[in-house]
């Protein structure tokens, strides 16, 4: 089995002149649903968008390790799954027609029969061969959790992972962070407490000033 | 204090020597300077215009190095230091562009030739204001500084194949270009001592300015930072 | 290996997002034909140099690829994908699949731009072809690399339109010197042994740009 476990020190950021936040430091190994709680614009997808890797920080260290290695960060991509409310798919394509450009340029084998089992699993399957431009903002979010796990990824980073979502598309939520967690991390930004409930350790943003 | 006194006054001999200082044919006198041929009275904006040519290219180079080092560290600093150097590089590089101009006026007719060094004085032009209205349309600290280093650096790579392409263009009229025998007066030391003198010093001159105002400049702007931010609190 | 066929997909992806919408190609080829028409009117009846011809033959290549190119990063941006892409491939994979984009894009448009100067201009013929052929392999290349590097970074800042060709210009100035010495020498039936300089400085040009492009990229790719 693979160990994913992640580390986090000293993690600072600043746009401009306002401290986002200073000084974070965590420990996450698996089999953890983690929260990160916050008001709007407190630095919840700041946070999450640089432990993914796509921001920089500007001091500490964000270190993801694969059976107590450090993953080197060219090869991190793949490791992660991540939905966020900023996360916009090709909407020109059809939903299909996404997955599989995104294997091919992350360099993975498409999968048939896990993405039909991932199509049904967010009721989206009948609508697998329409473009994105027709879909509900609704849809649009449950897509991009088949997005975020087509993969198969070790880390799954939710921001706001109901927004748009009715009763059932939250249900799918968190079953799918329940069976997640079992094997693998969770990290969860979101100020909804229904969202947060799940989570074993919460941090709050707001401390980090 | 002392300094400032010290480079006014060189800058003033270098001003008044270069401009008024006659040209004959056999200089007899301390102040007086040699003629050489094909340039005439017009020798006297060597001492303008070669330092000022000099100095823009060496705040290009400037530029090139703080980027280089900003991004290596993202130290605020260098972004600072490189601004400043900019904003002195293209002050020099339009003088040099004018002074060049008025001296191909008068030695061959025209303002502007297109010859091989007008267009690459002309492209370095281009780039310190291509550089300014990149600046000026970014609003992230960040990213500017992020997107002007790496635009310095790319543009730093482009400006050498300016000095490969001007020998092959064979009728330059610059002094130095393939075709003048002259090889330029510099190269030539066809001045004489006196002249010579004056050339140095005027470079040492321009040089000990242009430092003094960079160095001026980037502080001034870390101090304004830091006042900004202190009363913010 | 792989990172090829990585990026090449990415390439494939921007290929059949655009011939699907066709917001780009379309409006690239009215520019074109638009750009010629005006030089063509403006000439008239006149008989103008082999040197300007070479000239403004370069003129249209250069403003058709301040037209075109810079799409390749501004409609992620537009389209608010940049995200999508940077966390499905790393900087190296999308600055090559969006310049195998604009490499194409370039030999494209530029094939249909020389073969209407060749058509429409009496004094644009080629009497040495093969240095023709390598000053447009070489040339174009150039002209796709540093257009991408330039456009990833107006991408990112505002007045992207108008700030494309401010940018780009000084860098591909050297270039476009050379290309149009060449396109003379093409005229004048000059043999490929006496362009060697000038191909030299088009051949290094295009080393020197791609390398640093690639070293750079990182910066402007990752914020």
């Amino acid at each position: 089995m693979n160990e994913y476990s992640l580390e986090i020190k000293n993690l600072s950021k600043k746009f401009g002149r306002r401290q986002v936040f200073n000084n974070i430091n965590l420990s996450i190994n698996e089999n953890t649903i983690f929260g990160i709680s916050g008001a709007n614009g407190s630095g919840k997808s700041t946070f999450m968008k640089i432990v993914a890797g796509v921001l920089t920080q500007d001091q500490g260290k964000v270190i993801h390790y694969i059976n107590n290695t450090p993953i080197n960060s060219e090869k991190l991509l793949n490791h992660i799954g991540f939905v966020s409310p900023y996360l916009v798919l090709y909407e020109e394509f059809t939903a299909e027609e996404n997955l599989i450009i995104f294997s091919k340029i992350r360099g993975i084998n498409y999968d048939v029969e896990y993405t039909k089992y991932l199509f049904n699993q967010l009721n989206l399957y009948k609508r697998r061969k329409e473009i994105i431009k027709t879909y509900s903002s609704g849809m649009k979010q449950r897509m991009k959790y088949i997005f975020a796990l087509i993969h198969k990824p070790n880390l799954l980073l939710l921001d706001e992972p109901t927004s748009n979502l009715d009763s059932e598309g939250k249900s799918t939520v968190y079953s799918i962070v329940n069976s997640f967690s079992k094997e693998k991390i969770v990290i969860i930004a979101s100020n909804e407490e229904q969202d947060l409930e799940f989570c074993k350790d919460i941090l709050h943003l707001e401390n980090y000033k | 204090m002392i300094w400032k006194i010290l480079l006014f006054v060189l800058m003033t001999f270098v001003s008044i020597a270069g401009i008024s200082f006659p040209i004959v044919e056999k200089p007899s006198n301390w102040y007086e300077f040699p003629l050489i041929p094909g340039l005439g009275e017009n020798a006297k904006i060597i001492f303008f215009h070669v330092p000022t040519a000099w100095l823009t290219v060496v705040a290009f180079f400037m530029s090139f190095i703080f980027s280089i080092k900003y991004l290596k560290q993202k130290n605020h600093e260098y972004d600072v230091k490189a601004y400043v150097a900019n904003q002195l590089g293209i002050i020099f590089c339009i003088l040099a562009t004018l002074t060049g101009a008025i001296w191909a006026k008068f030695a061959w007719g025209a303002f502007w030739s297109w010859d091989p060094r007008q267009t690459s004085i002309f492209a370095l032009l281009l780039i310190y204001g291509a550089w300014f209205a990149l600046r000026s349309s970014i609003d992230s600290d960040e990213k500017r500084a992020t997107l002007s280093s790496v635009y310095s650096i790319i543009a730093f790579f482009t400006v050498p194949f300016f000095i490969f392409i001007m020998p092959r263009i064979m009728t330059g009229l610059h002094p130095g270009s393939a075709d003048d025998d002259n090889l330029g007066p510099v190269i030539n030391f066809k001045m004489n001592e006196n002249m010579q003198l004056i050339f140095f010093l005027s470079l040492t001159a321009f040089s000990l300015l242009y430092f003094w105002m960079w160095n001026l400049g980037y502080k001034s702007i870390l101090i304004k930072e830091k006042l900004i931010k202190k009363f913010e609190r | 290996m792989k990172m090829f066929s990585r990026a090449y997909n990415l390439f494939i992806k921007d290929l059949r997002s655009e011939l699907r919408t066709r917001y780009a190609i379309n409006a690239l080829i009215m520019f074109i034909l638009v750009a010629i028409s005006v030089i063509l009117f403006s000439i008239g009846n006149e008989k103008i140099p082999p040197q300007l011809t070479a000239g403004l033959y370069w003129v249209v290549i250069f403003f058709s690829a301040m037209s075109g190119l810079s799409r390749a990063f501004v409609s992620e941006e537009e389209k608010g994908t940049t995200l999508t892409l940077q966390l499905v491939a790393n900087a190296d994979i999308v600055f090559s699949g969006k310049l195998l984009f604009n490499l194409s894009l370039t030999f494209f448009i530029n094939l249909i731009i020389t073969f209407l100067y060749a058509a429409f201009f009496e004094d644009f013929v080629i009497n040495n072809f093969s240095l023709f052929l390598i000053t447009f392999f070489f040339g174009n290349i150039g002209l796709a690399i540093s257009s991408t590097i330039i456009a990833s970074i107006i991408a990112k800042a505002g007045a992207k339109g108008t700030l494309y060709p401010v940018l780009s210009f000084p860098i591909l100035l050297p270039l476009i010197l050379t290309c149009v010495q060449l396109t003379i020498f093409c005229f004048d039936g000059i043999n490929i042994e006496n362009s060697v300089y000038e191909l030299a400085i088009v051949i290094s040009y295009d080393i020197v740009m791609i390398t640093i492009s690639y070293l750079l990229f990182d910066f402007i790719w990752k914020e």
